[in-house]
């Protein structure tokens, strides 16, 4: 079975947001970038289906500028064959990406894609579910177990009261949740090999997609900070605080 | 036009994020419908119902929208929500779920987790786990959104609106209900409860959670945990209060034994009080917290307990 695993540039979570003076979003001026925490869970989990003999070929896609085929590359060294660059200098909005997605399953019919279930800049939870709607597939989102059983997939996921497990018809639509699975470190010889697995370029604008979203960006600000208090003494000072003091207990 | 708002439920029980959701929705417009999905749900109808404000509440009782499963929830409300300026939906794992094949099948974006309505096309939302917030206007001629409901306020239950049933059925063959393994807590959720209590990495094993478990009985309190907790897998996913868990407002927010990484400041920050009980003096949750103790949480607990 062939798997697609679209993957996300998107600003290392290490890194400390600074918002822009002129609240035009975010400084990511020299700032490093990673492969979004989501979308690496999502090519492990590929990668893990690979080993067990389930997956015969990880297809690993990337939509962006010419610094996200670094992400690709990721993609590659952990255990992907083959890559993916849709590119386009156009920040592009959840909608437009799961079109473009739309016209890769379209062209290599995959049984499986794998995505992270958000990414971790604009947290918009969004392409997934969008993308199996515009292909007419089933989703298991937010996945914390991923079963392939004969022609369906058994996919395990967190939800607001516990787990919830659906049984899908494939092909499907998985997006990851944290406890899927932890992402192995690409080695060295593989980081190596990643260098020569093929890796397409095609151009955005090529696809027929319209690539402009109607929604605008009108400002980005800092939250509000919230001041620190006190520091109390006792148990019996923190108790007098929230009765007399904050009133809520 | 009406605003399209699609109830939470457990087809038993209205849940208490409905209220606030109800809120948001009053903010963009005064035509409100919600929409009860399920199996055998007229309770929740009924329960809809009183919700102040709404004119309506459309009722999809079946079989096939029991498990509220996307394909065919997301199918049901595309076709409804075609007459509507805005479908909204509570930020929940079941909203998150279904609403962007919605935004999808109409072809519109979606505008995810707002925090704040600045007029019927302009809407706050916080980016980057809350270290930046966004204000966004949309031009799509319906306006699909999820609310963040912990942002917004209850509405009173003192209304009457029309019931209509709707029969429209899109069940399909492309996923099924399994099962559910759902975590039965005599507490409240964590979203709705007045006070949080929550452990994190310091709390050292599962067991040590019973330390919060006579505080939070004391107080009506919901118990939360951080990711590092559940990571550590002393305590189920669905305590983690976070980024990527729920994201909780409550009056009183008590953090055991939790340092305070971005991550879990995310999912709790906007709480009216925030206590902070850890040994490090040095945590970053200190720099937020109203009242802070600094010791030895198994010390301080049965202490706390006491004295309630």
């Amino acid at each position: 079975m062939k798997i697609l695993v679209p993957v996300k540039r998107a600003i290392d979570y290490n890194v400390k947001v600074r918002v822009k003076s002129d609240q035009s979003g975010v400084d990511l001026a020299n700032t490093k970038m990673a492969i979004n925490p989501f979308c690496e869970i999502a090519v492990e989990e590929a990668v893990r289906l690979k080993e067990q003999g389930v997956a015969t070929e990880i297809v690993a896609v990337s939509i962006g500028d010419k610094a996200c085929q670094e992400q690709i590359r990721t993609a590659l060294a952990l255990g992907a064959d083959r890559g993916l660059h849709i590119e386009t200098e156009q920040s592009l909005e959840s909608l437009q990406v799961a079109k473009l997605l739309q016209k890769v399953v379209e062209a290599e019919q995959p049984q499986l894609v794998i995505l992270g279930k958000q990414s971790i800049d604009s947290d918009n939870n969004q392409t997934g579910q969008m993308l199996a709607a515009l292909c007419g597939l089933p989703q298991g989102t937010f996945a914390s177990k991923v079963e392939i059983n004969g022609d369906k997939v058994n996919v395990t996921r967190e939800v607001d009261g516990g787990l919830q497990t659906v049984a899908l018809a494939l092909p499907a639509v998985v997006t990851t949740d944290l406890r899927l699975n932890e992402p192995r470190y690409a080695s060295l010889p593989n980081i190596m090999k990643a260098k020569r697995k093929p890796l397409d370029v095609k151009a955005a604008a090529d696809f027929g997609v319209e690539l402009t979203s109607k929604v605008k960006l009108l400002k980005v600000e800092a939250p509000a900070q919230r001041q620190g208090g006190v520091k109390v003494a006792d148990v019996a000072e923190l108790v007098a605080k929230l009765k007399n003091e904050a009133k809520v207990i | 036009m009406a605003i399209l708002v699609y109830v939470e439920h457990d087809n038993a029980h209205l849940k208490a994020e409905n209220l606030k959701l109800v809120d948001a929705a009053t903010k963009m417009g005064s035509e409100l419908h919600l929409l009860v999905a399920g199996y055998q749900c007229q309770d929740v109808a009924q329960q809809a119902a009183t919700l102040a404000g709404v004119s309506k509440v459309l009722v999809a009782d079946d079989a096939a929208y029991q498990h509220q499963l996307a394909e065919n929830i997301g199918e049901l409300v595309t076709e409804l929500g075609r007459d509507y300026s805005h479908i909204l939906a509570a930020a929940t794992t079941t909203g998150k779920n279904f609403m962007p094949r919605v935004a999808a099948l109409l072809d519109v974006a979606q505008i995810s987790d707002i925090i704040n309505v600045e007029s019927a096309d302009t809407f706050v939302r916080p980016i980057y786990a809350g270290n930046a917030i966004a204000t966004v206007q949309s031009e799509d001629a319906i306006k699909v959104i999820t609310v963040r409901t912990s942002a917004f306020d209850a509405v009173e239950q003192s209304g009457s609106a029309a019931l209509e049933a709707i029969s429209l059925n899109k069940a399909n063959n492309l996923s099924a209900f399994v099962g559910a393994e759902l975590t039965k807590s005599e507490r409240p959720e964590l979203t709705a409860a007045r006070v949080v209590i929550s452990g994190g990495r310091g709390m050292q094993n599962g067991d040590n959670f019973k330390l919060l478990e006579g505080i939070a009985d004391k107080l009506g309190a919901a118990i939360g945990a951080s990711r590092a907790a559940v990571d550590a897998g002393f305590v189920p996913n669905d305590m983690q209060v976070g980024q990527t868990g729920k994201i909780v407002a409550p009056e009183l927010y008590i953090a055991v034994g939790i340092s305070g990484a971005i991550q879990h400041l995310a999912g709790m920050k906007d709480s009216k009080v925030i206590v902070a009980i850890n040994k490090d003096e040095e945590a970053p949750i200190f720099q937020i917290a109203d009242y802070g103790l600094v010791g030895d949480l198994f010390q301080i607990l049965p202490e706390l307990e006491a004295s309630l």
